[in-house]
């Protein structure tokens, strides 16, 4: 992704002046072999800034005109306030082994930690590197090639987040589920996850963001995976933030040969999401299923920026974006395939889909193809439209009232983003989620 | 005794044009009639004004569902107070499964009559009698809505969901097209069991064929927009011999 060099003359905007200052101020934690990757992080971070719409990754969501104020950093919070997010995020009817952060702030007490599977290690970020973990500090931030200015915050500001690690040919049946509450206080919070599943390995991970529906605050979270010869993870991830919240995140994705991700991401609510993906099919006959679903209303902005790299013979890729626009929300899905010279037999197929309920809405769609094999099957598509009324008249005509009507249509349009979730539970709380959502729709 | 469905020089337009000219129809309780007539008379017009589709639009005339002006309830209110159309062409509605379709506009219908809602067992159990007469695969009502069935598997699903609903009037809008002869039989019969004193049936139909099956008791024929003709059961056997050419001078 291109980002245009700084103009030497720019005049820096108060957001980044504040953070520089944070950085500078801030108690770096994980020893000098971090330090130095967050001061490289936050270098390259201070030569282009906050990115703007002039860059082409950031087009549609331009964080430097949008970003007015930096929030400070998360104060840990207080013991009564993190007990009583206990609810949060709780999916009925999945069994899930929950990890749970208050404010950016690991929570022992509200996390079960306890009688792991074999082969299953799961540490907080701040545990992993106070311990000096050698392996996790050699991974952080270098599995894939990001050149991202969000991202290269997350680098430099990393607070907590987990360290995964699923052992050789283990399959946790388990769903883990890294539930991320915010918004007691108007501040930044930088997470950070590291998931490794090992060669032949199979895991659920499910990452849920929720706040305040009131409070000002700002998310910047990044997860990492690698996945090894023939692992498989399914990973959901969820976002219900509050009305004024703004949540930036990067999801990381290497894959070596044999390997599959399925990856869903539900956008449910927020004033500003961003969803940046960057995957990487790295062996032969990887396979990635990235899938997401915006349903969103009132001035509320979704920005799902995928970049899927194919650098290995036969593998495969699938792309689904669907959304449900109300009022004056925004959807935008940006998509770039690259198909490179090695990955001859790649099969790459990029569907993004709007629905537009209201004539304020709107979805701005951007695949991109760039191929440099000459024997592979690449396809991409995308359709804006409304609901088709004469199917409403037809529910209608049967006695489902409007509202129920256009609500079972637009759960039938999003059905296609969840379900092929294969975790059977996790689908259909899923389901359950964006029933709500559209229910509670005016 | 007032009427099930009372039709007072009804007119009625699409995007101005006047398809419906002065329409006088009643029907009483425990009555089927067949409404017959040329293609471009305004059945199927008809129909969509009764039922409410937008775009049909009254522009004088009364409508009257048990006494009850149809014009000042929206479709689903229609449904609920028992107006049933059965679709010409039926709609796919892909990702809705059949089941929670019937569900969700049987309750609804109920819930908006101030009745108690069904339960899935006893929907599902219902649902299972009146398949079976339909000679349906239950396989089938677990696919979405009509997705990727045949002509004639969507007229029994009409079929069906109109026996689940027990409407007090029934209009099937060219129920016989794309139809072969068994389908038309277990459709038809299943329309028959659906006669009683207390429901009216109204039968749009180009054919005589249909009318082999389901026997009417009153015969209209439709041109320009209005009923013309009215009589028994032989007028529609009249029709079959002399079709519809002199009804067709009548609307030029």
């Amino acid at each position: 992704m291109n980002h245009a060099p700084a103009t030497p003359t720019r005049k820096l905007t108060d957001a980044e002046v504040r953070l520089a200052e944070i950085f500078a101020a801030r108690q770096s934690a994980g020893g000098p072999q971090l330090a130095t990757l967050r001061t490289a992080a936050f270098d390259a971070f201070s030569k282009t800034g906050l990115p703007n719409r002039h860059d082409e990754a950031w087009r549609y969501t331009d964080l430097r005109a949008l970003l007015r104020d930096v929030k400070p950093l998360a104060a840990p919070p207080e013991e009564s306030a993190a007990h009583s997010m206990r609810e949060a995020a709780v999916l009925p009817g999945v069994a899930s082994r929950r990890i749970v952060f208050v404010d950016g702030y690991f929570i022992a007490a509200l996390s079960d930690l306890d009688n792991l599977e074999k082969g299953l290690s799961v540490a907080s970020l701040s545990e992993a590197l106070a311990k000096g973990d050698a392996a996790t500090t050699a991974l952080l931030g270098k599995v894939g090639k990001v050149d991202d200015p969000a991202f290269a915050l997350n680098t430099a500001f990393m607070g907590e987040g987990v360290v995964i690690r699923v052992g050789a040919d283990r399959s946790i049946e388990r769903p883990i589920q890294l539930v991320f509450v915010a918004g007691a206080q108007p501040a930044t919070y930088f997470l950070r996850s590291l998931v490794v599943i090992e060669k032949g390995a199979r895991a659920t991970l499910i990452e849920s963001f929720e706040g305040s529906t009131t409070q000002q605050y700002h998310v910047n979270a990044a997860t990492e995976v690698v996945l090894e010869e023939g692992a498989s993870l399914e990973r959901l991830k969820i976002s219900r933030e509050g009305d004024a919240a703004m949540h930036v995140s990067t999801f990381v994705a290497s894959l070596a040969a044999n390997a599959r991700l399925s990856d869903v991401g539900l956008n449910l609510g927020g004033a500003l999401l961003r969803n940046q993906s960057f995957v990487c099919l790295k062996g032969q006959e990887a396979h990635a299923a990235v899938r997401g679903a915006n349903i969103l209303k009132n001035k509320e902005h979704a920005d799902a920026t995928l970049f899927l790299e194919h650098e290995a013979e036969r593998s495969e890729s699938r792309a689904l974006f669907k959304s449900v626009l109300e009022d004056s929300s925004q959807a935008v899905f940006q998509g770039k395939i690259l198909v490179g010279p090695g990955a001859q037999k790649t099969d790459a197929r990029m569907m993004a889909r709007a629905l537009l309920l209201s004539e304020g809405a709107q979805a701005n769609c951007k695949p991109e193809l760039e191929i440099f094999a000459d024997d592979v099957q690449c396809a991409h598509g995308s359709t804006v439209g409304a609901l088709d009324e004469n199917l409403v008249f037809y529910l209608m005509a049967r006695g489902i009232g409007r509202t129920e009507a256009e609500a079972l249509l637009t759960e039938a349009f999003i059905g296609e983003v969840i379900d092929p979730v294969e975790n059977r539970s996790v689908r259909e709380a899923l389901g359950a989620l964006v029933s709500d959502r559209l229910r509670a729709r005016k | 005794m007032t009427a099930l469905l009372e039709i007072r020089n009804l007119k009625a337009e699409i995007a101005g044009k006047q398809i419906l000219n002065g329409y006088d129809l009643t029907v009483k309780a425990g009555e089927v009639h067949a409404i017959m007539g040329p293609n471009g008379s305004g059945k199927s017009t008809l129909s969509y004004v009764l039922s409410g589709r937008p775009g049909y639009n009254i522009t004088e005339g009364q409508a009257l569902l048990a006494g009850a002006d149809l014009s000042q309830m929206s479709v689903d209110e229609r449904a609920a107070a028992g107006l049933f159309l059965a679709f010409q062409y039926p709609l796919e509605v892909p990702g809705v499964a059949t089941m929670t379709f019937l569900r969700a506009a049987l309750n609804a219908q109920r819930k908006k009559r101030g009745e108690e809602e069904m339960s899935s067992p006893d929907l599902i159990k219902r649902v299972k009698e009146i398949a079976k007469i339909l000679d349906m695969d239950m396989e089938m009502l677990r696919r979405p809505v009509n997705v990727g069935f045949s002509g004639g598997e969507k007229k029994r699903a009409e079929t069906l969901q109109m026996m689940l609903l027990e409407p007090k009037l029934c209009i099937l809008d060219e129920t016989d097209s794309g139809l072969d002869i068994d389908a038309l039989k277990v459709v038809s019969s299943g329309v028959n069991q659906l006669r009683s004193k207390d429901r009216g049936i109204v039968v749009i139909t180009h054919y005589q064929r249909l009318l082999d099956y389901i026997t009417p008791d009153v015969v209209h024929v439709q041109s320009a927009g209005r009923i013309v003709r009215t009589g028994g059961k032989e007028l529609a056997l009249e029709l079959e011999e002399t079709g519809y050419a002199n009804y067709q001078s009548e609307a030029a």
